[in-house]
């Protein structure tokens, strides 16, 4: 693995700090990793969906996982949290080897992901799609189930925290709903709020803006950055090259199921390889964006890191 | 009383009934709150009918005990069908759990004739259980029912009280809540942390016990068990009362068995009286054509009732046209 070797594990660096000057070749080492994965393969049939030599997420920071369509983020969205089992290889959450761990226990760890298809719940309100993010809840063990008064207390402090957090997201006046009647960017919202009810350190989000109106693109990037601001890290994967210049502070760039290139988003929105991987796979809606993405990158690099955080 | 409301009145409650209804609040745990597939209720009811009758004649053990056997046989029953499946797709568990309730009614039927005895089934149970009915001096008759059949409808209608009570507080409660979420998407509940397998597995134990408990009460009514009570007729005419009084209400089981039974014996009482007006000629309305022409006037009502209430008696229409997105 290659590895700028100007940072040790001793004087570790987290967050943005860590990633200044880091050599920007897939598979380099971070400071202060929170999820390292490792040879990660998977085959289906005969595709290798995903060949992943090695990739480090730096804590504490929002880390874009890009890439053509098909090539192979949700596979290793879903390789990383369990939800599906690697060939071979394997992954560690803050050090932590996750081979064998359920995608139960992966998010009891505090590694939390939302899907690229929203799976809220649409027969149950948005509160108690909420209330079901909560972990450790006495009243979910089946004794102690049909004895109120042993897990009400629990229950009201749940209640608080899932209602403040809808207000963050302003769906709070949805609360009593059922979920199924939110519109597709509320569900995205909705999904995102109640990944925050289990207290990740590591939110996933895999496609976060795909379907939301351009008014709720400007406030999800908001509470995207609002997380990394309350300390946790983020891994989201995401087409909008909008969205991924303007809040990323890395970027890492998959194409046929392997880490292509990695880097501060300026440097590798013009990387010749990237443009090359997105033109090559013919992929008609983000090509001609990227195109111009890439060569506005280019000539504009970094005046666009600070655009206005809103809501 | 004319016939038309005392019978159907009599079968509506009587001890059969109430196993119905016991068989069909199992499923509702199983299918109407958790999405699970279980097309073998009637090898719950089958292993609590047997094991209360087979554990006090063969064994002499006493009845508390032979009730607490029938339990722990459920439990096991549970284990057997639901670890090998419950961590695959919804449809597994559903071939499982029929060709277990077919294997065990095969094994009943066939085999270990001292214990089961075949056809005729084990009786001689229930002694204990009648000295303990304080209907035991009564004389003739009460509302149609013997006093057997009261001491057995007197406990068994409140263990469905009973019953329905549990099952209220705990889908109301945080653990229900984990259960409604595993029926619509299980990937989405294990991304919050849910070990699913585990809730999967604890819902399908205690629904298979509340079958077993029907088991019981079944077996008390008719004083014996029988392998021909526990086909698969059983477990699908269960599955037909709950979704008649719509899956995943808490009294949906009580009053779809309840319905249906009435129903049934009601068309049986009509079409018997049909059959002897004189102008109808036997090879058009006999007693045995009675029997399987019930049947199909109740599989009309029932697809009636599906095309113009989907949501069955106590459904939320609300709910069904989500599901329709
Ligand atoms: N369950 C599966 N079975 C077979 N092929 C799959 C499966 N899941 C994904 N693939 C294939 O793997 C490749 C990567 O898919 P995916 O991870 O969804 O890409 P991305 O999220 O980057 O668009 C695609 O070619 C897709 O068709
Ligand atoms: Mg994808």
């Amino acid at each position: 693995m290659p590895a700028d070797d100007s940072t040790t594990d001793t004087n570790a660096t987290t967050g943005r700090a860590g990633l200044v000057g880091l050599a920007a070749e897939p598979g380099v080492a971070k400071p202060d990793p929170i999820l390292v994965a490792h040879g990660i393969t998977r085959q289906f049939g005969g595709l290798k969906a995903v060949d992943v030599d090695h990739v480090e997420v730096q804590r504490g920071v929002i880390t874009a996982l890009i890439g053509p369509n098909g090539a192979g983020k949700t596979t290793f969205f879903n390789l990383l949290t369990g939800f599906d089992a690697a060939d071979s290889g394997d992954r560690s959450f803050n050090g932590r080897s996750l081979k064998r761990v359920s995608a139960s226990k992966v998010a009891r760890l505090g590694m939390v992901r939302t899907f690229q298809l929203t799976k809220v719940l649409s027969k149950l309100t948005v509160m108690e799609n909420m209330r079901l993010g909560a972990t450790g809840q006495r009243g979910e063990q089946i004794w102690a189930a049909p004895l109120r008064f042993l897990w009400a207390d629990q229950e009201r402090e749940v209640t608080e925290r899932a209602m403040e957090l809808l207000k963050r997201f302003k769906l709070d006046a949805k609360a009593d709903d059922l979920a199924g009647s939110l519109s597709g960017g509320q569900r995205k919202l909705l999904e995102m709020a109640r990944s925050l009810m289990v207290g990740p350190e590591l939110v996933m989000l895999d496609e976060p803006m795909a379907g939301v109106n351009p008014a709720l693109k400007q406030s999800l990037l908001g509470h995207v950055k609002s997380l990394r601001e309350s300390g946790m890290s983020v891994l989201f994967v995401e087409h909008d090259m909008d969205m991924v210049r303007d809040i990323s502070d890395w970027v890492i760039v998959m194409a046929q199921g392997q880490v292509i290139a990695e880097g501060p988003p300026e440097s590798v929105m013009g990387d010749q390889r990237v443009i090359d991987a997105y033109l090559g796979a013919h992929h008609d809606t983000d090509i001609t964006e990227l195109d111009l993405d890439a060569l506005a990158a280019e000539a504009e690099a970094e005046t666009l890191s600070n655009r206005g955080d809103s809501a | 009383m004319p016939d038309f409301i005392s019978i159907p009145f009599h079968d509506g409650l009587s001890p059969i009934a109430i196993s119905y209804v016991l068989a069909a609040m199992g499923l509702n745990i199983h299918f109407g709150y958790t999405g699970l597939l279980n097309f073998g209720q009637a090898a719950f009811a089958a292993v609590g009918g047997y094991a209360l009758a087979v554990s006090i004649v063969s064994f002499d053990v006493p009845f508390i005990p032979a009730l607490l056997l029938g339990l722990l046989g459920a439990v096991i029953l549970s284990l057997i069908m639901g670890i090998p499946t419950l961590r695959l797709r919804a449809d597994y568990l559903a071939i499982v759990t029929i060709a277990v309730a077919e294997i065990l009614r095969l094994v009943v039927t066939t085999s270990y004739k001292d214990y089961f005895h075949a056809r005729d089934g084990v009786s001689g149970f229930t002694e204990t259980f009648r000295s303990w009915s304080p209907y035991r001096s009564m004389d003739g008759n009460f509302l149609t029912f013997s006093p057997g059949d009261l001491w057995v409808m007197t406990v068994g209608w409140t263990m469905v009280v009973l019953l329905s009570l549990l099952t209220y507080l705990l889908v109301r409660s945080p653990w229900g809540r984990v259960l409604k979420s595993i029926r619509e998407d299980e990937d989405a509940v294990r991304s919050l942390g849910k070990n699913v397998y585990s809730y999967k597995l604890q819902a399908l134990i205690l629904g298979g016990m509340i079958g077993a408990i029907g088991g019981f009460v079944g077996a008390l009514g008719l004083a014996s068990v029988q392998p021909d009570t526990f086909t698969t007729d059983f477990t699908f005419i269960a599955f037909t009362m709950l979704i008649l009084g719509g899956a995943g209400r808490v009294l949906a089981p009580v009053v779809g068995a309840v319905a249906f039974w009435a129903l049934l014996s009601l068309l049986a009482v009509l079409l018997g009286e049909l059959s002897d007006l004189s102008w109808m000629p036997d090879s058009l309305l006999d007693n045995t054509r009675i029997g399987n022409l019930r049947f199909a006037a109740v599989g009309i009502a029932l697809m009636l009732l599906m095309i113009y209430r989907p949501q069955g008696i106590f459904g939320d229409k609300k709910e069904i046209a989500i599901d329709a997105r």
